[in-house]
């Protein structure tokens, strides 16, 4: 098993040594990009905007929950805590989790179908570096619309958050507001969590990659491919999100 | 002409090529033909390129394949048209952008040349008609038609077939076998085709090589197949009553 996943491990770094070549014909690499950040970003603003507002909704909730017990603890504190929860956890790693899931398994089918249908051997055959004609513009596209698409989210969990406190009479809307502007560190409350949402990215990009171009077999392959993708990706963005708070919030 | 010298290919204790000898005719269809397992797929990859051989060399003309810069064998590549056995069509790009897109990769040509050469090439291959539908739309004659349109939009030296009938009616299939053997003579590429296909190796059979467990074992022309008294030959091309028929037909 450990020598599986050493082996592993330097199969994908190979793999990546190939992907981020410079393109062969960079009009056909920009019309990539522009499908890839339709087909991979813009059709999961749907899922990401239902996601973020109820996810803010539970998390105020929640923690009114815990709270309101307390009549010394100001109501716009709630609001507080509901934003740090959002900003620097929910809507960074719980949306690309989610995003691992539907992004990843869209790229390591793709690929897998690719490959066990023989395009990526006709591409290589032709001369064309196949891993990066393939992948560099779904990990480019996912590198570039993550962070909206994170951005996006933070804004509507703390839409979600301040809509659900003031229609279940925990938090009225201006104190919500208020609660989020208090102690509003840029740093810590935007920029971590879009340097997280960039990593994150890049995991659920070459990760996913990885799985569907090693595909050998057939349509059987493909979904274990399918499925190894989506749980690597969640067990890499999980390794690395402890990894950059401890890098980025402790020292 | 492509030239294999004394090829051999294992892979672990598997010895698949045990030392082939093939000069392939430029301007000719070469048939590759024998049992599964025989190593004909094994021989077509190193031929390509995509299997180093253990010993021996694959000759581009002059050039020796295994010799060639990085930079050499991109552009070799850019030489070689390949039909894949399912024909391996970008399912996501329409017939004409399949056709187009070795053009849009590698060719210093300015869009109109290249319109013009997708239409020259889709009329060549009889696909008028079928530019904007996508490979799922059609038929798989079609599909074999636009791989080997896209195989022969850059113009290339040489072209690889790997079971280009597979799949196919009869009919369908005599259809591919005609319009691989009109474009070698045509375009004077030096093509080689994987096959099983006993109609294939008498309709366009220009040069046969015969191949079992990892050596070339017979060669010869189509029509040579038929009187040949190769005892490997004999027992792999007449197995069926048909060919017993064709054989005595022919000696008569």
């Amino acid at each position: 098993m450990i020598t599986n996943f050493f082996e592993g491990m330097g199969a994908y770094v190979l793999l990546m040594t190939k992907v981020f070549r410079r393109p062969d014909r960079w009009k056909l690499f920009v019309r990539s990009l522009v499908h890839e950040i339709r087909i991979l970003g813009l059709d999961s603003i749907s899922i990401v905007v239902i996601l973020s507002v109820f996810m803010g909704a539970v998390v105020t909730i929640q923690t009114a929950f815990q709270l309101s017990d307390d009549p010394l603890i100001p109501t716009y504190y709630i609001a507080m805590a509901t934003r740090e929860s959002i900003t620097l956890e929910f809507s960074p790693t719980v949306v690309s989790l989610i995003l691992a899931g539907k992004v990843g398994s869209n790229i390591a089918s793709s690929l897998g179908t690719m490959r066990v249908s023989e395009q990526i051997d006709a591409l290589e055959i032709m001369g064309v570096n196949s891993a990066s004609f393939l992948i560099l513009p779904k990990v480019a596209a996912l590198l570039l619309f993550n962070p909206v698409l994170i951005i996006l989210s933070l804004f509507l969990g703390l839409w979600g958050g301040a809509m659900a406190g003031d229609l279940l009479g925990l938090v009225p809307f201006e104190e919500s507001i208020m609660g989020y502007r208090l102690e509003y560190i840029v740093f810590e409350n935007a920029i971590y969590g879009l340097i997280k949402a960039t990593a994150f990215a890049f995991i659920i990009g070459s990760v996913s990659a990885y799985s569907g171009y090693s595909v050998k077999g057939g349509a059987v392959e493909v979904g274990i491919a399918s499925t190894n993708a989506v749980v690597r990706s969640c067990l890499a963005i999980i390794l690395a999100n402890y990894l950059l708070t401890d890098l980025i919030l402790t020292r | 002409m492509i030239q294999a010298k004394g090829i051999v290919k294992s892979f672990g204790e598997n010895h698949v090529l045990k030392g082939i000898d093939v000069d392939f005719v430029q301007g000719q269809t070469n048939l590759i033909i024998g049992r599964s397992g025989s190593g004909k797929t094994v021989f077509l990859k190193t031929i390509l390129g995509l299997f180093d051989p253990d010993q021996g060399a694959i000759h581009y003309g002059d050039e020796v394949l295994g010799e060639m810069t990085k930079a050499r064998r991109k552009t070799l590549r850019q030489e070689i048209g390949m039909v894949f056995q399912g024909g391996a069509l970008f399912d996501s790009m329409t017939v004409a952008e399949n056709i187009r897109f070795p053009l849009e990769m590698f060719a210093a040509m300015t869009e109109q040349e290249k319109d013009e050469r997708v239409k020259f090439v889709m009329d060549r291959v009889r696909l008028e008609g079928a530019g904007d539908k996508f490979p799922s739309e059609i038929s798989g004659g079609m599909q074999k038609r636009v791989a080997i349109g896209r195989a022969i939009s850059m113009n290339p030296k040489y072209l690889f077939c790997d079971e280009p009938n597979s799949g196919l009616d009869p009919e369908t299939a005599i259809v591919i076998d005609q319009l691989i053997q009109e474009l070698t003579h045509e375009f004077n590429m030096t093509t080689i085709v994987n096959t099983h296909d006993m109609n294939s190796v008498l309709e366009i059979g220009d040069h046969v090589i015969f191949m079992k467990e990892g050596h070339k074992v017979w060669e010869g022309t189509n029509s040579e197949v038929l009187g040949s008294t190769n005892a490997d030959v004999e027992d792999y091309v007449f197995k069926s009553k048909l060919f017993k028929q064709v054989r005595q037909a022919f000696r008569k």
